[in-house]
């Protein structure tokens, strides 16, 4: 038994802080009712702002680890919670007009995403098996609620129904694993689960938890073979929400993944490398070529991101200090080109309703250019084409890959990124070359724009100063690298 | 010492029995109150035990709360439990051999399973001496100390829940007839009451 200080929440503020201001926030909502939403939802956006400032300006600088050995914070945790942070106040704000026009928009709307960011906070600060599941946990079932926060949309129930089984069946995969890592190690705590693994030696019994973990945690970030939810669910639940989905919580579960194969399990990397392999090999070939036949620019994104991290995974099967570092510069680009395309698919609006077909993107350029240079900028980075973002998020894990002698891994994520430039080419050619479909709608909202200018900003212009990102990044990297 | 181990066989036969009879009732309603009883049996087996928190929480938990939920679902909605049985011949062997291939995978698993001698030292809590502290004092000690981030965490994890649980099932539907207690006081004799002379032999 310890004595409790205040000092030991210290590391923890900003988790602290998200949970009581979610609350107020909730309080603040109910009382104010429906009408609200949109003061609920900024009030959100401010908290996000403030936690972030927690973040970075805490007054813990180097690693600590706090409250029993459950908590860590280190500059890898503190790296991805901005991202984190980032991509769910962009997600925000982006659906703040969508969420009116479409009617659903509910105080507890914001609350949710509040409560999901504070789960993913906390499974990128988990230093134990435990702390890792609660975490976990508790943004899946936020994530769970806003998938189906649209209870009169047929689709959008089956979405969140869905997602929520099969959300459910990772967890129950995750535990599974945990428990058997617990009854062959005797520990849960990361720190005791490293010194058990020291010389590189496992029981069998070890080594089939672990791949149940890591069948856990591909399910949160929905690499092959754990992906068959992503499509449906992207496709069904409400755009904003799709958005959120395909940003910050994959950041989470990437952080919260490299961090437990990074940490108690590096010295198995003999192990868990070959998964890993196995994983980023299908996601890539399959983010490749299962998109190439979509209609639905939704179900397009999902396959997109399946991709996206098949390319983040080759990072992590190099388990060297350079593929950590791409994983991270990967996330951010990544975050931030998604939020951007996201923004413009919830700009796809003709005469009051929303359209998904790629289709209907026909002569963009005629109709809204300023959109359609931002769909293309967009389009261009996640292919890959230099000089924008998207080509140095590839060249990071690329070489860090040839770095650990991984060149079979490497040549097949160059092919398939050749391959799945054909379909987002492809909605370039549309926006640019093709006759013109209906226009969408111009009204668009003064924030929708921000977030477009600056998304594109970013992608467009990283790589005439990408100097602080990548320091972060290394910065972050070596936090999993003591020595 | 023949007292519990007759109250041991007692309990596991009847939970054993209790168990077999939740898949082969014919009822649902009966697998219920079979599932009800084979929790109050595994609740005696946690007492013989010593573990008295666990065996409480068991009744009032899952007794308590979740079997009667399950009680509530299975009379309120209306499922045809003939028609969902109908697959299960069908999917018995392909169910039969991945339950059996995970059967032999652990069965290889626990075979290698060796306990160091002084793991019990290695423990993050060691279980104090069962004289000194009852087990539900014990428990009290570590939850509120050593793990109170795990307790308040999963209490943000309930509160998602109840938010949730609320989103989910609270909306304002066309056609539903609500309470509105203002109205129902603010309402006067003028609003519903209509005094008329009715002249006789007329009628209104």
């Amino acid at each position: 038994m310890t004595s409790f200080e205040f000092s030991q929440i210290l590391p923890a503020l900003p988790e602290a802080f998200l949970a009581v201001a979610a609350m107020i926030v909730l309080m603040f909502g109910v009382f104010k009712g429906d009408s609200h939403s949109r003061a609920v939802g900024w009030l959100a956006v401010l908290v996000l702002a403030v936690t972030a400032a927690l973040v970075l300006g805490s007054p813990v600088k180097t690693t600590t680890v706090t409250l029993n050995g459950l908590f860590v914070l280190d500059s890898f945790a503190r790296f991805a919670k901005v991202l984190v942070i980032l991509g769910s106040a962009l997600a925000l704000i982006i659906s703040l007009g969508y969420v009116e026009r479409e009617k659903f928009a509910r105080p507890e709307y914001s609350v949710l995403f509040l409560l999901a960011t504070l789960g993913m906070l906390m499974m990128l600060s988990a230093n134990d098996l435990i702390s890792l599941y609660v975490g976990l946990e508790l943004q899946s079932l936020a994530l769970y609620v806003t998938a189906a926060i649209r209870r009169d949309s047929l689709r959008a129930t089956e979405a969140g129904l869905k997602y929520f089984v099969l959300g459910a069946l990772s967890s129950g995969m995750l535990l599974y694993g945990a428990s058997m890592i617990y009854g062959f190690a005797g520990t849960t705590t990361f720190v005791g689960l490293a010194k058990a693994f020291a010389g590189g030696e496992a029981p069998i019994g070890v080594i089939i938890g672990l791949a149940f973990v890591v069948a856990g945690l591909a399910f949160k970030i929905s690499a092959v073979p754990f992906h068959m939810w992503t499509p449906d669910v992207y496709e069904g639940a409400p755009t904003s929400v799709t958005a959120f989905f395909a940003t910050a919580p994959k950041v989470a579960a990437m952080g919260l993944l490299v961090r437990v194969l990074m940490g108690p399990f590096a010295e198995l990397a003999g192990q868990w490398q070959q998964i890993v392999v196995f994983l980023s090999v299908a996601s890539m070939l399959l983010g490749a070529f299962a998109a190439i036949n979509q209609t639905n620019i939704k179900r397009l994104m999902a396959y997109s991101s399946i991709g996206h991290v098949g390319y983040m995974l080759v990072g992590l099967a190099s388990a060297n200090e350079s593929g950590i570092r791409g994983v991270a510069v990967y996330l951010a680009i990544y975050l931030l080109a998604n939020i951007g395309t996201f923004a413009c698919i919830l700009c796809m609006r003709v005469r009051g309703t929303m359209v998904e077909d790629i289709s209907d993107l026909r002569g963009l350029s005629k109709t809204s250019p300023m959109l359609a240079l931002a769909f293309g900028i967009f389009m261009f980075s996640m292919a890959g084409i230099p000089p924008l973002a998207g080509f140095f998020a590839k060249l990071y894990v690329f070489m860090a890959a040839i770095e650990a002698k991984l060149f079979i891994l490497a040549i097949i994520g160059v092919l398939s990124s050749v391959v799945s430039a054909f379909y987002y080419l492809r909605i370039v050619k549309l926006i640019y070359f093709d006759e013109a479909a209906d226009p969408f709608d111009k009204a668009i909202g003064g924030e929708m724009r921000w977030v477009l200018a600056g998304t594109s900003a970013f992608t467009l212009l990283f790589f005439v100063w990408p100097a602080p990102l990548v320091t972060g990044a290394s910065w972050a990297a070596k936090a999993l690298f003591p020595g | 010492m023949i007292v519990q181990a007759l109250a041991f066989y007692l309990f596991a036969a009847v939970a054993i029995a209790s168990g077999v009879m939740v898949i082969a009732a014919r009822n649902p309603v009966h697998s219920v109150l079979f599932l009800i009883l084979a929790f109050f049996n595994a609740a005696g087996l946690f007492v013989l035990m010593g573990a008295e928190f666990i065996a409480m929480i068991l009744v009032i938990v899952y007794v308590g709360a979740v079997a009667v939920l399950f009680l509530f679902v299975v009379m309120m909605l209306d499922i045809n439990f003939v028609e969902l049985r109908q697959g299960f011949l069908q999917y018995l062997p392909i169910g039969g051999l991945i339950g059996v291939i995970l059967l032999v995978e652990l069965l290889f698993v626990f075979a290698s399973w060796a306990v160091l001698p002084d793991a019990g030292m290695l423990a993050a809590a060691p279980v104090p001496p069962a004289e000194a502290v009852s087990n539900t004092r014990a428990l009290g000690r570590l939850l509120y100390t050593n793990y109170v981030y795990l307790f308040q965490a999963s209490g943000m994890v309930l509160l998602v829940a109840m938010i949730g649980a609320i989103v989910l099932t609270l909306r304002s539907r066309e056609g539903v007839r609500r309470q509105s207690i203002s109205k129902q006081i603010g309402r006067k004799v003028e609003d519903s009451v209509e005094i008329k002379k009715v002249e006789t032999g007329t009628g209104i």
